[in-house]
């Protein structure tokens, strides 16, 4: 089940990476990726520049294999950077099970012999060209700098013709923005490419806020991929986000003008955002560096990031990517119409008494060098800085938005301030997920219960002991006191004893004593009580 | 506030260059690198660990395991492979002591939660604000390798419960282990009985995709050989002047790369040639799509059909909203269930000091009543005391009057 080699142009695209399968048991050699760099079809003004035959990013993955496996690097997720919101990585999913765990830093595995994983960039390609690709375009800049000729040019087809007018040379009731979508094939590939433009901006007197339009245009863009990630049934979605704007400024000026900035101010943090000198035939060599170097310090001092371009894998293609870049902001031309040059090609070209301007000359202008990088290196990465950058700092933004706003309206004072993403203790509650804050959130009042439950389980506890010592010490004191009475009770009760004793015995002594005489005086007294009934009446008491 | 026109066809004059695209998607991809997760099932001994040391023609060194595990335990294992500049994160799911218990009804739980487990790590990395789904690792599985023992009679019902369980969160490939063990004819009877079992029971297992024209042809044909019988073998026999990977018998040598002896190498060519990246997809768009489908109506959001609302979040606020109102509410009964408590107390306490007063003012009273008889005691004493006194005095008096008397007698 080999496959041959492919020859021939870009419609064999497909077959071009499909690997020449070595069947047989010998497990001795890995496998080679085999290329075919040397199909490219002649380009139009290829023959002046050299850069050009390297452009073809097929040769990207011609390099050899190289004979030692374990130097290749496990390289990371790359994410091109952005003047606002940095990412930060959060840490590490807790390992539930064991062996699974984050990239690890050891070299990779070499193999024993043919296993066939190597296949999966064919099987990815297959799959990427089936699907067909999806692309946004956006062009901002004053009337008549050639926006839709830039459109046509850079794609080499008549979006706008006369069938189909160029938004501008629509007439207009009012100014909205307006997108034009098209069809584009290419060997094997759909490119299903929209156009999006306003007409009108920067005509008025008044311009304040004309860029409003066009951010609100790339936030609705947004706000629908969120609501369809939101869903939860969700389908798969047209990616219209916007990917790329092209910023034209006009060459007659010496600098960013006012209303440049601001619109790219407003726009640089929601979309790649290229800048190009328009209209570039108006401009020397000289002057055309002049004014390069001037936007280049003004962007700068108004902190606006431009799309950077960033480096490829392939060393010779990052060199050249290195010449490319040193010539932004661009400066380019576009025409419609096309002119036979001596050879007998037919390019575009503007024609002057003084000489042609051809659009694809890269001494006459940088169109060619924005072509390249725009559609035949960066084409990719300009989607991806869009969905990784952009997107997912605007869908930051949103959520943390609507986290606060809903956070405050019910805060339970005793609970930390704001939505479902309250600060825990841990720190930053951005990178908890919903789910998780909720369930924090849980155990952190959770928590707080069992807390002021054992406070009032102490406080209680602390209160009845108190008024049980209280009880305690009232009953010891009265049995105290009980005590007390009762023993002097008793102290009393023997002392009268004590004394009743000896008065008693006392008195019968002395009654003993005395028996006689009282006996006596008993007679001598009854006597003279009868006696004495009525004359003595002294009574002698006995 | 936009005008859409018709999508229009048109024609290039000359190469832009946008052909390139794929290649440039692929490239990244590369060099970002791919993750595949593997996870095999089956009875302890039918040769999985050697099946996946085949497969990628590596040792992944990995200790057998005993058959007396109480519980099916789940081993994940993850290493980089690389293969001409490609790089792999793979991930080798094993399952320890699956069929070794008496009772098995279980044995399918652990398995279905770890693949839950790994659904909910992505989704909740996706629900996340801050999220970084370019660097995070999925362990979501991705395809599920299912050893049937080489009975030759059908799938066992141990199986057929696991395999239900499995066939709508993970893509599921059967496959008869140890196949050396079964002929040819019983190999193409077992294998119909497998596959009628399965359309009997509603098992969905993975089909390979016949729908991109590429593939399509050899996909069919390999969906017709499903379950594949393998023989797995690392180690490397001399045959003739080749070596080759395969099995030693006293009968001869089973290959493990001859097609006639077993279906390895189909298993490896739709495995991880030509199906890995689909089996990826269709883990992403069907399986994951379904669990998190299925959580998120759990937890109870539902999607709105208003244009401007954003249904997930206004749920969760709502959510979170009636869940502080419980815990405010079980914080309030707490909180009365305290007082009560309190006031109970309070009263008990009251009753023991009255209690306590009570039995004092018994005792009080005894001792008043002993002191008023004491005083009574006392105040007869007196009494006599006085009348002694008196009893003296006239004793007294009789003895001076008849001492004067005596004097006046003794005067005449």
């Amino acid at each position: 089940m080999s496959r041959a080699m492919s020859t021939g142009g870009p419609t064999s695209a497909r077959e071009r990476y499909f690997i020449n399968t070595n069947r047989s048991t010998d497990t001795d050699k890995p496998l080679n990726v085999v290329n075919d760099s040397s199909a490219l079809p002649a380009r139009i003004g290829s023959d002046s520049s050299a850069s050009v035959g390297r452009s073809n990013p097929s040769s990207l993955r011609s390099s050899p294999v190289p004979s030692d496996l374990s130097s290749i690097a496990v390289p990371t997720a790359r994410v091109a950077p952005v003047a606002s919101g940095d990412f930060k990585r959060p840490p590490p999913p807790p390992k539930a099970y064991p062996g699974v765990g984050p990239k690890s830093s050891t070299p990779p595995r070499k193999l024993g012999g043919y296993v066939g994983f190597a296949n999966l960039p064919n099987q990815v390609h297959r799959k990427a060209v089936r699907k067909g690709f999806e692309f946004t375009l956006m062009v901002c800049g004053e009337s008549g700098c050639g926006k839709s000729t830039f459109v046509n040019t850079m794609f080499l087809t008549n979006v706008y013709n006369k069938e189909y007018p160029s938004p501008s040379l629509r007439i207009q009731k009012t100014l909205k923005v307006e997108t034009t979508r098209v069809l584009l094939k290419e060997g094997s590939v759909n490119l299903k490419l929209t156009m999006v433009d306003f007409p009108g901006y920067g005509d008025r007197v008044d311009n304040s806020n004309c860029w409003e339009p066009m951010v609100r245009y790339t936030e609705d863009k947004f706000d629908r991929h969120i609501r369809g990630e939101s869903q939860v049934k969700r389908q798969t979605m047209s990616d219209d986000r916007v990917h790329c704007c092209v910023y034209f400024i006009a060459p007659n000026g010496h600098g960013l003008k006012p209303i440049d900035v601001q619109c790219m101010k407003a726009l640089h943090t929601r979309v790649n955002l290229i800048p190009v000198i328009a209209k570039a035939d108006s401009l020397t060599a000289g002057e055309c560096e002049a004014f390069k170097k001037k936007i280049l310090t003004d962007l700068q001092t108004n902190k606006i990031s431009i799309y950077q371009f960033p480096d490829l894998d392939d060393e010779d293609e990052n060199k050249l990517n290195k010449e490319r870049k040193s010539k932004v902001p661009f400066a380019i031309v576009s025409s419609n119409a096309c002119v036979t040059k001596e050879g007998g090609k037919l390019v575009r070209a503007r024609t002057y008494p003084w000489g042609t301007v051809e659009v694809d000359n890269i001494e006459h202008n940088d169109f060619h060098v924005l072509r390249t990088m725009m559609v035949r290196t960066h084409f990719n990465d300009l989607k991806v800085t869009t969905h990784c950058n952009h997107y997912e700092n605007y869908r930051q933004a949103h959520w943390s938005k609507i986290a606060a706003s809903s956070g405050d309206a019910g805060a339970n004072p005793g609970m930390a301030a704001g939505g479902p993403l309250i600060k825990t203790a841990s720190g930053s509650s951005l990178n908890k997920n919903p789910m998780a804050t909720l369930e924090d959130e849980k155990i952190d009042h959770q928590a707080r219960i069992k807390k002021m439950e054992q406070d009032m389980e102490q406080v209680f506890e602390m209160k009845v002991k108190e008024k049980l010592r209280k009880l305690r010490d009232m009953e010891a004191n009265l049995k105290k006191e009980m005590e007390e009475a009762k023993a002097s009770l008793e102290t009393a009760k023997n002392d009268l004893a004590k004394h009743q004793h000896s008065f008693y015995r006392e008195r019968d002594a002395w009654a003993d004593e005395n028996k006689e005489l009282e006996e006596l005086i008993r007679q001598h007294y009854d006597a003279a009580k009868s006696l004495n009934k009525k004359k003595d009446k002294k009574l002698i008491p006995f | 506030m936009t005008s859409v026109t018709d999508v229009r066809e048109l024609k290039l004059d000359g190469h832009v260059g946008f052909d390139s695209l794929p290649d440039q998607l692929v490239n990244r991809s590369v060099q970002q690198g791919f993750c595949f997760n593997i996870m095999c099932i089956g009875e302890t001994g039918l040769g999985k660990s050697t099946l996946i040391d085949t497969l990628f023609n590596t040792r992944f060194e990995s200790d057998s395991c005993s058959h007396k595990l109480a519980k099916v335990g789940i081993r994940a294992s993850t290493c980089d492979l690389i293969e001409s500049n490609v790089q792999l994160k793979l991930t080798v799911i094993d399952t320890q002591g699956y069929g070794d218990q008496i009772n098995k009804e279980d044995s399918y739980k652990p398995i279905v939660d770890y693949i839950n487990d790994q659904f909910e790590k992505y989704l909740q990395e996706e629900l996340k604000i801050q999220r970084n789904m370019f660097a995070f690792h999925d362990t979501r599985a991705h395809v599920c390798i299912y050893f049937i023992s080489p009975s030759g009679h059908g799938l066992k019902a141990l199986d057929l419960v696991t395999l239900k369980k499995l066939d709508s969160k993970v893509n599921i490939i059967p496959l008869i282990a140890k196949s050396d063990t079964v002929s040819k004819n019983e190999l193409h009877k077992f294998k119909i009985k497998i596959m009628s079992e399965l359309v009997s029971n509603g098992i969905q297992i993975y089909q390979f995709p016949t729908d991109d024209e590429n593939v399509a042809e050899m996909n069919s044909q390999m969906n017709g050989h499903l379950p594949f019988a393998v023989v797995g073998s690392t180690e490397e026999i001399k045959s003739g002047t080749k070596t080759v990977r395969g099995r030693q018998y006293p009968w001869g040598i089973a290959q493990v790369d001859n097609e006639t002896h077993c279906d390895f190498v189909k298993l490896r060519e739709m495995i991880l040639r030509t199906n890995l990246e689909d089996l990826r997809e269709s883990t992403h768009t069907r399986h994951y799509e379904l669990y998190r489908r299925c959580r998120l109506q759990e937890m109870g959001f539902v999607d709105s059909t208003s244009d401007k609302s954003f249904s997930l979040q206004e749920t969760f606020e709502a959510k979170r909203q009636q869940h502080l109102k419980e815990l405010q509410t079980k914080e309030e009964e707490m909180r009365q269930k305290f007082v009560v408590r309190v006031k109970e107390k309070e009263s008990e306490l009251k009753q023991n000091e009255k209690d306590l007063h009570m039995r004092f003012d018994g005792v009080k009273k005894e001792l008043a009543e002993e002191r008023q008889k004491l005083d009574e005691k006392k105040r007869i004493l007196e009494e006599d005391m006085s009348n002694f006194q008196r009893r003296k005095e006239a004793v007294r008096q009789a003895q001076d009057a008849q001492h004067s008397a005596s004097l006046k007698g003794k005067k005449k």
